[in-house]
């Protein structure tokens, strides 16, 4: 039927339903019935739901369980078995009766805070994040920049060039880079060629090698946020400004920079949080006497196999990082919604 | 409405020979490619005035305004404002302010803060800044909002802080593109006494770009007409109105019944011209200069008609028609008449007939005169 007023019309009898001795019995059933699949789907319309329910399953079944099966290894103690932990509850005879145990171990955690090797390696991995997001930024912005500036037919080739080399193995960008910064590497030899230097300087396994992987491997993470953002600027705003007898330097300023805070956040997000974590650059190019917490829960992991420390340390990072990610959503909410 | 447009037409340093205009257009053209946006334009611009640029869409208006604010760079010509030539002064130096169609409020900052920008940039102390915004809000009645953002306020609200944003540094000249465009109709008729009352005020140049001829024949002292790039006539609303000079100006300005013609009879003090759709030749009580036989226009406005029910009996300045169609507007009707040959006019009529058998009918049939001073004729 068609909604009329917002309300649905319910179904009338036939007329010969009408006319037939059984008239009053019609009635009563299209009063009150019979229900129909079509106008239970109409009233609780199940699409939305629908919708959401497939990301939602998928997150729940690839984050939420997993974060959980983390959270509750974090809490028991390492022992050399298979599993190698001890279970977070177990059936025993106990005061007389079968009881339920529940032990929870904080050895994870007392660890984690006690011992420096890792407050030093979550503070080293964040300032390496930080330093690489800063540097992301700065060499982003005026690309990001240039590319919503430049004529409509030129943006999507730069765009383009910003997304190639994720066409080839991150790996193998990594190694490339590692030929470069080699000791007998191609900057190195270069330099020497040219007489600029006599000895070779060391490049690698600094944290200079670790900056240059990581804004090497993130700056378009950084670029494509600030470039969505600084596209949508209105350029009537600049010649406004500039009207108003501002220089352009002084309209970047306090125009464009100020309205592009929510990419810049964006951006910076999406290099920083990934970065914290990063396990193959810093193993690859990094210092070997410093580890970025990533290696640590690898090895913890896989070499020590003391998984209740290492899920601990996760938890511990994944608690620092919901800082900054709660940052981002609410950035990124006010993005969404346009104005404040 | 009379009382400001009356005061202007007093002032008239345009006529005046050794009046200095303030703001100088010498043959400008603007190029971009092949297209001719701004051809070898030339304008006076006097002080004090409202100069109104007015013209269909892609006919250079904004283009030339622009060009004065520093946003484009003409492809030849010369431009000064008060003696100061303008070529190679880039936006930020210019002594001129816009204010931009779409309003261009910076979306981050309060009204308060959009209106000081400029003046920040002059390097003002923060007492003689908040002196000044205060002031300039108190002239746009804007100083309870000041807090507000630009999304916070209505459509009306944000075309006064654009005013008082592009007034608040004193410009020399003020440019307006198509400053009421974005509001709805009441509203705009409101905000255009208002704007002429704050130019006396403060005494600033106006230049005003308006595809709207209402618009322009309320605020202006001067309306220049362009057309593709060229500037058709200037002249006071009144004379751009009564005395069109081409037959676009008039097509243009307001609505009129154009009728084609041949120069019949050529005598200093009238002429007499022959449409072939109109029964009578048309009589026109001055002279003009045109070869003989010459091919002309004559424009008719739909309010200089007389509509009546009885024969006029006179040799020229009349026709026959049937009314096809009655509009009524309230103060006045509408009428579309159709000539014997056929030709469709407009007619409107100021409703003051107060028996129900003096008003016009659908499908009745009138004659209609004019006088001799109605009707314009050009060659153009």
């Amino acid at each position: 039927m068609a909604p009329r007023n917002g309300r649905h019309v319910r179904a009338q009898p036939s007329a010969a339903r009408l006319a037939s001795p059984w008239a009053p019995l019609w009635q009563f059933i299209y009063r009150f019935g019979p229900p129909r699949w079509s106008d239970y789907l109409r009233r609780h319309w199940i699409g939305k739901p629908m919708v959401i329910a497939v990301p939602m399953l998928w997150l729940l079944l690839f984050f939420l369980i997993p974060f959980v099966i983390v959270l509750k290894i974090s809490f028991s103690d390492t022992v050399i078995a298979q599993p190698p932990y001890t279970p977070l509850w177990e059936w025993a005879e106990e005061f007389g009766s079968r009881t339920l145990v529940i032990k929870a171990h904080l050895r994870g955690y007392t660890e984690m805070l006690t011992n420096s090797l890792y407050i030093s390696s979550l503070l080293y991995s964040f300032k390496v994040a930080a330093v690489s997001t800063f540097y992301c930024l700065l060499l982003g912005y005026p690309m990001a920049l240039g590319i919503a500036r430049a004529e409509p037919a030129r943006r999507n080739l730069y765009l383009m060039l910003v997304i190639l080399p994720f066409w080839t193995s991150f790996l193998l960008r990594v190694y490339a880079w590692m030929g470069l910064l080699n000791n007998n590497g191609v900057i190195n030899n270069v330099l020497q060629a040219l007489g600029i230097i006599h000895a070779p300087i060391t490049l690698m396994h600094t944290d200079f090698a670790v900056y240059i992987g990581i804004v090497y491997s993130y700056l378009p993470f950084m670029i494509l946020p600030l470039f969505t953002n600084l596209e949508k600027h209105d350029q009537t705003l600049l010649e406004a400004a500039a009207d108003l007898g501002a220089r352009p330097w002084m309209s970047f300023l306090r125009i464009t920079l100020p309205l592009s805070v929510p990419g810049i956040v964006a951006g910076s997000m999406l290099v920083f949080i990934p970065a914290v974590g990063e396990f193959v650059i810093p193993s690859l190019l990094g210092r070997p006497d410093q580890l970025m917490i990533g290696r640590l829960l690898y090895d913890k992991f896989f070499a020590t196999l003391d998984w209740s420390l290492a899920s601990a340390v996760a938890i511990g990072m994944l608690l620092l990082l919901v800082l900054p990610i709660v940052v981002f959503q609410h950035y990124q909410n006010r993005e969404l919604l346009g104005k404040k | 409405m009379a009382e400001p447009t009356q005061r202007k037409e007093t002032r008239e340093p345009w006529t005046d020979p050794r009046a200095v205009p303030y703001v100088r257009i010498e043959n400008i053209t603007k190029r971009f490619g092949d297209f001719v946006a701004v051809n070898n334009v030339s304008l006076k611009i006097y002080q004090k005035e409202i100069f109104c640029l007015l013209g269909g869409s892609g006919c250079g208006k904004t283009t030339l305004l622009r060009m004065l604010a520093g946003f484009e760079a003409p492809t030849s010509g010369s431009m000064s404002i008060d003696g100061e030539d303008l070529a190679g002064v880039p936006p930020y130096e210019r002594p001129t302010n816009m204010m931009f169609q779409s309003y261009a409020l910076f979306p981050h900052m309060t009204v308060e803060k959009n209106v000081a920008f400029g003046l920040e940039q002059e390097g003002l102390s923060k007492a003689d800044i908040a002196r000044r915004v205060d002031e300039m809000l108190g002239i746009v009645r804007l100083g309870e909002l000041k807090h507000r953002k630009p999304h916070q306020l209505s459509g009306g609200q944000r075309q006064r802080v654009a005013l008082a944003r592009s007034l608040v540094k004193r410009p020399k000249l003020l440019l307006l593109d198509e400053p009421l465009a974005a509001l709805d109709k009441k509203l705009r008729e409101h905000t255009q006494f208002e704007l002429i009352n704050i130019q006396e005020q403060l005494g600033v140049t106006f230049i005003v770009v308006t595809h709207d001829q209402e618009e322009a024949m309320t605020l202006a002292s001067r309306i220049a007409v362009m057309n593709r790039g060229e500037i058709v006539q200037i002249g006071t609303p009144r004379q751009i109105y009564e005395f069109p000079a081409t037959r676009f100006v008039a097509d243009f300005i307001g609505s009129v019944n154009l009728f084609d013609g041949r120069l019949a009879e050529d005598e200093p003090d009238h002429v007499r011209v022959q449409c072939e759709e109109l029964p009578a030749p048309v009589f026109v009580d001055h002279g003009l200069s045109a070869p003989p036989e010459a091919q002309l226009w004559v424009a008719i406005r739909p309010e200089k008609f007389v509509v009546q029910r009885e024969s006029p009996n006179r040799p020229d300045n009349w026709a026959r028609g049937v009314i096809k169609d009655i509009a009524y507007m309230g103060d006045m009707s509408v009428f579309l008449i159709r000539l014997d040959s056929g030709r469709q006019v407009r007619v409107t009529q100021a409703n003051i007939a107060r028996k129900p058998e003096e008003r016009f009918d659908w499908d009745e049939t009138v004659y209609l005169t004019w006088e001799p001073s109605s009707p314009v004729v050009g060659t153009g």
